[in-house]
């Protein structure tokens, strides 16, 4: 073999030893920021859940009128159902109807007036504040949710990653549409 | 909550983003969290409690001036020490991209990481490809903050994305409750800062002078900073010499009480500023503000409903406010009120409820931040030799 041989030849094992290590730490920040999107969806379904959870219990504290606990109720329910459903209108159904709890929220608890009113009730500053608390989260996990679906494209976007399959057979990342608007009137 | 902050800068160095953290800190403590920081420091001995060493500060030139910043093998076994023995539900990292503890606590650490942006910087080279390089571990970081719209528009221009906006706090009892230094003869006004850095726009104030000490002949100028005695009077007529008084620099505790003692606070700043904690304090006190018209200015002041302003650089336009609220002891009344009122709004207990939303939201399934080890070469080097050390 002459020494020309033996250059291509250290040449290619180094190369091919750089694309491994490249290759190989790709996939480890991928499969981390797949990670991230696992925990932070979640974490949203998480706050999803709590927020359905106090508004049934804001209802039946008595804060609010009759008129009103049917209203939120009825979101609330329907939330709930959309959440635990099945099939592949799945998703949408389940934002939308999200979507129509936040905007009954804020119908309901935009009013600083109105909150003033409640605040006498026994244990409604607690009530309140723990709501307030739960719309907050259900918009800031939606909101880092998606920034981590938009970190996860744009390394799946890229040529190497695609052409070596680095992403395996994990779907292709969704980001959450919903209006989740907190309520304006609830934190004094 | 177990909660992990990583201070950027040495502690006994005087710095915005080091006060921020120890008011976080400090606030966070006092609603029942247990927190712990590292942070770089000069002296290890004089940390408080709840402070970890990080390392020393070494001067390196980074991005066009001299920064101190805490970088090496060291530093990095450090903090992977501190994010193992510390078990914490979430790790909120200060100023991210300052080449120091928070990046390799971004670089060493996975699961629920917290940061902050403070500065606004332009776009800069040394940012770009810092941020090329530190890419992998941005992308850990799951909540991102901004503390102003100046440092967002920062992030979004290098990195992209998005960032909820939280903006600075104010301790409002340290300085609503302080005690008056003392009793002046006649209505004072205050400057606060380092006199001899033109963006501070001390030379606008003495501009005003002249017409100001002629028509209230009981008037007098208190001057708080670094700037030595000389330096101040140098920029004034001699003639007002002894109606100017040059405390020096303060404690926190003894500017509080030269804010309780004054009449006006004028800051006549002419850009450079990104938010005005300055302000807030001021406002904390219940002391009329009188500010230049910069926009992170008239943004702390609600557009004028919680202080006064200026046009900025304009040394008649100064005199002119300071004259008005000499004049009308019930407006000076009326902006102490409203203003105490706007600072509330920026109390540390309120803000520091935000950030709390910001780490539930993050941190629910019960996992604590760990030491990352996959996908890096030099991580897995490190696993075998520091389980080969216990």
């Amino acid at each position: 073999m002459s020494a020309a041989t033996v250059g291509i030849i250290v040449a290619l094992v180094f190369f091919a030893l750089f694309v491994a290590l490249y290759l190989s730490m790709t996939a480890g920040r991928l499969d981390r920021l797949h990670k991230r999107i696992d925990s932070a969806e979640s974490a949203l379904d998480l706050h999803l859940a709590r927020r359905c959870a106090i508004v049934i219990e804001v209802v039946s504290s008595g804060l609010v009128d009759p008129a009103t606990s049917t209203v939120l109720l009825d979101a609330a329910h329907a939330a709930r159902d959309a959440a635990g459903s099945e099939g592949a209108q799945h998703d949408v159904d389940r934002w939308l109807a999200e979507s129509s709890l936040s905007q009954t929220l804020v119908e309901v608890f935009d009013d600083p007036l109105e909150m003033e009113a409640a605040v006498e009730i026994p244990g409604a500053t607690e009530l309140l504040a723990s709501l307030d608390g739960a719309c907050r989260r259900v918009e800031l996990s939606r909101r880092f949710l998606n920034d981590g679906v938009r970190a996860c494209r744009q390394v799946r976007r890229q040529g190497m990653v695609r052409w070596f399959r680095l992403a395996g057979r994990t779907p292709w990342p969704a980001t959450v549409e919903m209006d989740d608007t907190p309520p304006s009137g609830l934190r004094v | 909550m177990r909660i992990g902050l990583v201070c950027p800068y040495a502690w006994d160095v005087p710095g915005g983003v080091q006060a921020h953290i120890l008011d976080l800190a400090e606030t966070l403590l006092e609603m029942g969290h247990e927190v712990s920081v590292l942070t770089p420091a000069e002296e290890p001995d004089q940390l408080p409690a709840y402070a970890v060493y990080g390392g020393r500060p070494r001067a390196v030139p980074y991005n066009g001036s001299v920064a101190r910043l805490t970088m090496g093998v060291q530093a990095t076994n450090r903090v992977r020490r501190w994010i193992r023995d510390g078990e914490f539900d979430v790790v909120h990292v200060h100023e991210p991209l300052a080449p120091s503890l928070s990046l390799l606590a971004c670089w060493v650490g996975r699961g629920p990481i917290v940061a902050t942006w403070h500065s606004s910087v332009e776009r800069s080279r040394a940012l770009a490809v810092g941020y090329y390089i530190a890419q992998t571990a941005m992308e850990k970081v799951v909540a991102r903050i901004a503390v102003s719209e100046h440092a967002r528009r920062t992030l979004v221009d290098h990195i992209g994305g998005d960032a909820v906006l939280i903006p600075n706090g104010v301790r409002v009892d340290d300085f609503s409750e302080a005690t008056p230094l003392c009793a002046w003869p006649g209505p004072r006004i205050l400057f606060l800062g380092r006199a001899t850095e033109s963006r501070k726009g001390f030379e606008v104030l003495a501009g005003a002078l002249d017409q100001l000490f002629r028509d209230h002949p009981a008037l007098g100028l208190v001057v708080v900073g670094p700037a030595t005695e000389d330096e101040v009077l140098s920029t004034i007529d001699p003639q007002w010499h002894d109606r100017v008084d040059v405390l020096g620099r303060l404690s926190d505790h003894d500017k509080a009480r030269v804010l309780r003692s004054v009449d006006v606070y004028v800051a006549p700043n002419t850009g450079g500023e990104s938010f005005g904690i300055v302000l807030l304090e001021a406002m904390a006190a219940r002391v009329p503000v009188l500010a230049s018209d910069l926009p992170a200015f008239t943004q702390v002041l609600d557009q004028g409903r919680a202080g006064m302003s200026f046009a900025v650089g304009d040394s008649s336009s100064l005199a002119e406010g300071v004259s008005r609220l000499l004049a009308d002891p019930a407006l000076r009344q009326s902006m102490a009120v409203e203003g105490e009122r706007r600072a509330r709004h920026f109390d540390w207990s309120r803000i520091a409820r935000e950030v709390v939303d910001v780490y539930e939201s993050v941190a629910v399934s019960g996992e604590t931040v760990q030491v990352d080890l996959r996908g890096q070469l030099v991580g897995r080097l490190a696993r075998r030799s520091s389980t080969g050390s216990e």
